[in-house]
């Protein structure tokens, strides 16, 4: 049975092989334009491998890109640390410790991350004003902590729901209190909802566009907003945008081949209801 | 639990709660009166701008102005973008599922291949698929190399419009779609309850098509001149790269949901004589219909929002793949024009919650159940 090529078996086989190709065909383009030199791109050789490899688009796309490549890992990784640990903290009081209405607030939380983000950006860009945060990286990071606590607590509030509460209730017969049963017994067990929920966090963070380019000054743009300036100059040659796109995607390119099962229960973690 | 324990846990969650409660519901009712005013202008940035009250004049702009025939093109060609990309990323994702619940050999490959586009930045996806969809090379020659003709289409300039209908119109067809939904509604529970499918779904929405027909003319038109919207043929493009970008996020979750399902139920109906695809058909898929509930809310919210992908594919500012987020954006950060921004933005919003406060109430009751 297991041996037998079926003709089910040629179209199964046959069908992945071809959808692979054309998953993986933006890369190659990708890939290959950027190690061209700029004379060697022409629109009816674009699929051709460059006679010559320059490896120099991906050193002179990392130059212009450099600041805003630090200004990304700035904003990601601080605004991920604040947003895990808060949502860690609200998913335990939305598990554990439930209180009259405390499921209703939830759901208050969660229509947080389905909105339109358009709807709350004029205020959001009057408040950082109002509150000399406009422009740099500190107001994009309480935007981003502010707006991630509702997926952040969504993940940890279900990954806690696992935990036995008879774990809970024996710790606290012991005398420990709130933060003792957290310390001792929940942040413990929590480390894949760390890892989960900050690799979440992280790629949202340092994929985010919108804010980038309405809340930040040209010295304060995170990575994206630069790409998308140097992508968008019309007399750019095809080879920079293609490498700063590499250079872009690679972070979170890593993280998803290396950690790819995290990234996804983040996924399914925030669509799929429980 | 001692209640000096539940008063900590109280407050451990009131800051979050505090933030959300502004930035989230504050900030919505802020826009909202924002969207009342006439806060615009050379003076908009100013530290206290005049914002005066002027009801509804931004919607009504927006609906029926002279100045609105943009915004009503974006809108018009958002939804028709929404659909498309809803039927392209669950369709193609439900294939992709299907052939990797197969367990084919490298099935862990596959599934990397298929999901890696999801962990990209639209900034990335909309860089690389301008270049793919550049009129003389990228896609439109790939015939050329099995012998065929190169393809001339115009991807993210095309002028071309199909699907139009006049604005003027707006109101007969709100009513033909809300009985096409009633009817349609009806004929999927008329087997179960016959006397109620017909009482609350299928006579009204029969009754509401013959007056449209009979009395269409005399409802009010939304506009004074005729105005044609369709779907921008250019959009296509922005649909193909946003299907390959969320195709593998669809083929996650069904996936997920297919192995959920006991490897007996499926040898049962193996057993009854089931084909496979009968199997997918008659047990597997309804059985993951939660799925698709998710998959439909997120990928419209998705759509409604979607501003990063056309503004890297296109620029901001390209008429033929327009969508109303980057008409907010240009009318607010370009423009200054607040008000009529935030109206835009209102829209936006409130087409969005039509589909999620259902979604979060039902899975509110759900939570309760248990």
């Amino acid at each position: 049975m297991k041996a037998r090529v079926s003709p089910a078996t040629i179209a199964l086989y046959g069908s992945l092989v071809i959808l692979a190709l054309a998953y993986l065909m933006p890369v190659y383009l990708t890939l290959i334009t950027s190690l061209k030199f700029p004379g060697d791109i022409s629109l009816p050789q674009s699929w051709q491998l460059p006679p010559e490899v320059n490896y120099g688009s991906f050193s002179e796309a990392f130059a212009l890109l450099k600041p805003n490549i630090v200004n990304s890992f700035i904003l990601t990784i601080s605004a991920t640390l604040l947003s895990t640990t808060l949502g860690s903290l609200n998913g335990y009081v939305f598990s554990k410790w439930k209180f009259p209405g405390s499921e209703i607030i939830f759901t208050l939380f969660l229509f947080g991350m389905f909105i339109p983000y358009q709807v709350i950006l004029i205020p959001l860009f009057q408040t950082l004003r109002a509150l000399n945060l406009y422009g740099g990286i500190p107001g994009l990071v309480l935007a981003h902590v502010v707006y991630g606590l509702p997926i952040t607590s969504l993940i940890f509030r279900n990954f806690y729901a696992q935990i036995p509460d008879s774990l809970m209730e024996s710790a606290n017969l012991d005398g420990a209190g709130f933060f003792q049963i957290y310390t001792k017994i929940i942040f413990p067990l929590s480390i894949p909802g760390f890892v989960v929920t900050s690799l979440w966090q992280f790629t949202q963070i340092w994929n985010e566009f919108l804010w980038g380019i309405c809340l930040t000054r040209h010295t304060s743009n995170p990575i994206t907003v630069g790409l998308a300036q140097l992508a968008g100059g019309q007399a750019v040659s095809w080879n920079l945008p293609m490498a700063g796109s590499i250079l872009a995607a690679l972070p979170v390119l890593l993280i998803y081949i290396v950690l790819g099962r995290y990234f996804i229960r983040g996924l399914l973690a925030g669509s799929v209801k429980e | 639990m001692p209640n000096r324990d539940r008063l900590k846990a109280f407050l451990t969650l009131l800051p979050s709660m505090i933030l959300i409660a502004v930035f989230v519901y504050g900030f919505i009712g802020n826009t909202f009166w924002i969207s009342l005013t006439d806060w615009g202008g050379v003076a908009a940035l100013a530290v206290n701008p005049v914002r005066n009250y002027a009801g509804l004049v931004n919607y009504q702009e927006l609906f029926t102005g002279f100045l609105g025939g943009g915004f009503r093109q974006d809108l018009v060609n958002a939804v028709y973008y929404s659909v498309m990309l809803l039927a392209g990323a669950i369709g193609t994702g439900l294939i992709l599922a299907i052939l990797l619940d197969n367990k084919p050999r490298g099935e862990a490959v596959f599934r990397t291949i298929f999901l890696y586009p999801m962990s990209l930045s639209f900034i990335v996806t909309g860089t690389i698929w301008r270049w793919l969809l550049a009129p003389q090379g990228g896609v439109n020659i790939l015939p050329t190399y099995v012998g065929l003709e190169p393809l001339k289409f115009k991807w993210l300039s095309s002028t071309g419009a199909t699907l139009e209908f006049n604005w003027q119109n707006l109101l007969p067809i709100g009513l033909y779609i809300l009985a096409a939904v009633l009817i349609i509604s009806g004929l999927m529970i008329v087997r179960q309850n016959p006397s109620r499918a017909l009482r609350r779904y299928l006579l009204p929405g029969i009754a509401i098509t013959i007056v449209t027909w009979l009395a269409g003319d005399l409802l009010p038109k939304a506009l004074f001149m005729e105005e044609t919207h369709g779907f921008n043929l250019a959009t296509i493009g922005i649909i193909m790269a946003t299907v390959w970008q969320y195709s593998g996020y669809t083929m996650a979750l069904y996936l997920a949901g297919f192995t959920g399902i006991s490897q007996d139920l499926r040898d049962a109906a193996m057993l009854d004589g089931a084909t496979t695809a009968q199997y997918y058909r008659h047990v597997a898929l309804p059985m993951v219909k939660p799925i698709t509930i998710s998959a439909v809310i997120i990928l419209s919210h998705i759509s409604l929002k979607m501003f990063d992908l056309i503004f890297s594919m296109t620029g901001p500012d390209n008429a033929e793949t327009g969508h109303p987020a980057l008409n907010m954006y240009l009318t607010t950060f370009r423009a200054n024009d607040f008000a009529k921004g935030a109206a835009i933005a209102i829209i936006l919003f409130l087409i969005a919650a039509t589909f999620i406060i259902p979604y979060l109430i039902s899975s509110y009751r759900q939570r309760r159940v248990r």
